[in-house]
């Protein structure tokens, strides 16, 4: 049986930009409690419309929201890098996350003392992420990581998908009918 | 005449919609002689230009015109200005459906006598039976090269397959096998072999599955009989003071307008467009919509009892390889009371990729209980669960009160609760399709709930009295003699069975009536 190696075949380091203009600041998101500590020194992003700390709250909502143990930082970066330029000229997606964010924040810290991003345990911060799942500022992330995520060929390979065949012959002599344990 | 035609010509007949059912019909007619003029609302993407991916192709082909939802089914929830996953473009839903080519059977024309008085169903016997359809069955399996028919042999069986055809077996079930398909397991008809590419639904990029778009219209295209206008959207269709439509109002590519003239005009825009385009062409004489005295334009939509069951493997089985949806248990599509409802269902394998298995495996769902089964991707089987919904009159499309699409034309409202039947059908099928399953050793399975409609059904339907439906058994409609009906929404039910071979067949049946009526000088 034809089977898929699903090891990450990318170089290690990723860098994602979301904005080819000057830039606030590349954000270097290493943070305590852990929780982007495998993510340190491996990619970069540049923020411009929205706070660096919005951003980075971001990324780990998405891995929060959709989490995959064998998916690099890298994956949830490009998931929600987008929202920066869009931000640029969307007032009201701006408000939306900024917000929404600072709604996440307050609440973690009224609960643990502390930003979202610090909340050390993941069922801890999922618990705030339900308090808010029906409203719309996580009902818009969610709606758009469920195809950012996995809409990324890199999450196809770690998940054994192989995509576009056509060009390849499609399966019919690669493996289509190849199970060997039924 | 030859095509293409002048907009003034009023002796060609127009056909609205280029799928299953115009396709094939407008087709038909060019074979016989007829000057016919087939305006789709959509593009013209030919096999090279399909794509492998499923977002950029739902992007392609899909008609993303503004509709709306409403009712207790949870679409409307979960996809709300989605109601149905159907195409727009030359070959309508025929380039993106699975090829399953079923005949309706017997005891379901006569859903009626046979089920009974079902409290809230709009149940009725259709005015044919499979004797009339045979003949076009026979034909339209040799046309679409249907496997297991006329010599033709099954594909073979993929992954997804041989896990269905395992657990099949350990439960017992007699009929199941890859299928009577529309896809070419032999070169064929000048259309080469499936290469199990594994994108059906996505526009099939070797040919190998029967199209409109690939097999019907180009044959009718060479006749120089049949003109096939993409990016032409019909908005009203217009009648004379005798009550005799005259032609069709559109909006070219660029949103002009113009008026097509015709003879006669054929409606196959599907159950959702085809009834909104009744509606919309309400008239001072006609203020109900055409062909509308009894009522029932838009009422008893149907949309198949669906639901899917996936199972997690603890080894791969990598589903996505090859046919879809060349895989099918039978067993269950008999009308069995005992099981707690009547009519029947089907189980036909299924795949999809990763952006949509995303989307649809348990729509809204996140955290580690969604990620846990989307780690599972290369290790899942999977099944579609297709079976006869009931007819409900209030299951219905209306045209919203407010919104409109991008033309100013009253939009769709697509309204649907689940009736109980539809329910403990769903129920059955679920428990049904994990024990197939969970006799190999399936680890985990999940009752997948409904995708956006892809059959769609029985919005005009088919009846022996006026007063009960829109058109009569040859699809012409009670009211208007030169107005025909061309789709599944002729459907008076909806029975088990993928729809698509059946619309094909009632196509071919019209084209011989509509050459009948203008020989003999009726039409």
């Amino acid at each position: 049986m034809r089977v898929i190696d699903k090891r990450p075949s990318v170089s290690r380091r990723t860098f994602l930009r979301t904005s080819t203009a000057a830039s606030a600041g590349i954000v270097a998101l290493s943070v305590s409690g852990g929780t982007l500590m495998g993510a340190k020194g491996a990619w970069a992003l540049d923020v411009k419309n929205l706070k660096p700390e919005t951003m980075q709250t971001l990324v780990q909502m998405a891995r929060d929201t959709y989490p995959h143990d064998r998916f690099s930082d890298a994956i949830y970066v490009k998931a929600v890098g987008g929202y920066d330029d869009q931000a640029g000229s969307d007032a009201v997606l701006k408000a939306l996350l900024e917000d929404g964010v600072t709604t996440l924040d307050g609440m973690a810290n009224g609960a643990h003392g502390g930003r979202y991003v610090d909340v050390g345990w993941e069922i801890d911060r999922v618990a705030l992420l339900r308090s808010i799942s029906d409203g719309a500022f996580f009902q818009k992330i969610r709606g758009d990581l469920v195809v950012s995520i996995y809409n990324q060929p890199e999450v196809w390979q770690r998940l054994g998908y192989e995509g576009e065949s056509a060009s390849k012959g499609g399966y019919i002599n690669r493996g289509f009918d190849d199970i060997d344990w039924i | 005449m030859a095509a293409p035609y002048e907009m003034n010509d009023d002796s060609v007949v127009v056909v609205i919609g280029s799928g299953a059912g115009g396709g094939t019909l407008g087709t038909d007619l060019a074979l016989k002689g007829i000057d016919t003029v087939i305006l789709e609302a959509g593009g013209r993407h030919e096999t090279e230009d399909f794509v492998n991916d499923e977002w950029p192709s739902f992007g392609q082909i899909s008609w993303l015109d503004k509709r709306t939802t409403s009712g207790s089914w949870r679409v409307a929830k979960d996809f709300s200005g989605l109601p149905a996953w159907i195409v727009k473009a030359v070959g309508g839903s025929t380039t993106h459906w699975a090829g399953a080519s079923i005949r309706i059977q017997e005891h379901e024309f006569k859903a009626r006598t046979n089920y009974g008085d079902v409290p809230g169903a709009s149940l009725l016997d259709w005015p044919i039976g499979l004797q009339d359809l045979e003949p076009y069955y026979d034909n339209a399996e040799d046309r679409m090269g249907v496997t297991r028919t006329n010599g033709i042999e099954g594909l073979p069986g993929n992954n997804n397959f041989k896990v269905m055809k395992a657990g099949a077996d350990k439960l017992g079930y007699k009929e199941c096998h890859t299928g009577t398909m529309a896809i070419n397991s032999k070169a064929r008809d000048g259309r080469g072999a499936c290469q199990q590419i594994g994108f059906c639904f996505q526009g099939c990029k070797s040919g190998a599955k029967w199209s409109t778009l690939n097999a019907e219209i180009p044959r009718g295209e060479d006749t120089g009989k049949l003109e096939v206008r993409d990016n032409s959207h019909v908005l009203q269709i217009q009648h004379d003071s005798s009550g005799k439509v005259t032609g069709v109002l559109y909006a070219d590519k660029d949103g002009n307008q113009h008026v097509q003239k015709a003879r006669a005009v054929c409606v196959a825009g599907n159950s959702i467009e085809s009834p909104r385009l009744l509606l919309n062409s309400a008239s001072a004489m006609f203020p109900d919509g055409l062909a509308n005295s009894s009522g029932q334009v838009g009422k008893n939509y149907m949309r198949h009892m669906t639901g899917s069951v996936y199972a997690a493997f603890d080894k791969p089985v990598n589903m996505y390889r090859g046919t879809t949806m060349a895989g099918i248990i039978r067993d269950e599509q008999v009308h069995d009371p005992s099981r707690g409802f009547v009519g029947g269902y089907e189980m036909e394998t299924l795949s999809l990729g990763v952006p949509f298995m995303a989307a649809f495996l348990d729509p809204g769902a996140w955290g580690r209980e969604f990620t846990s089964a989307m780690d599972m991707y290369d290790h899942m089987a999977g099944m579609w669960l297709v079976g006869e919904d009931m007819p409900q009159e209030s299951n219905a499309i209306t045209l919203h009160p407010t919104e409109k699409d991008q033309h100013g034309m009253a939009a769709p409202n697509v309204h649907f609760d689940d009736h109980p039947n539809d329910v403990a059908m769903r129920s059955h099928a679920f428990r049904q399709g994990a024990a197939v399953y969970d006799a190999v050793g399936a680890t985990r399975t999940f009752p997948t709930p409904p995708y956006p409609s892809t059959h769609n059904l029985g919005t005009n339907r088919m009846s022996e009295k006026a007063r009960d439906g829109v058109v009569n058994k040859w699809g012409q409609t009670h009211d208007i003699s030169n107005l025909f009906v061309s789709d599944g929404s002729q459907f008076t039910t909806g029975a088990a069975e993928n729809p698509t071979l059946t619309i094909v067949a009632l196509a071919i049946r019209q084209a011989d009536y509509i050459a009948e009526q203008m020989a003999s000088g009726a039409l």
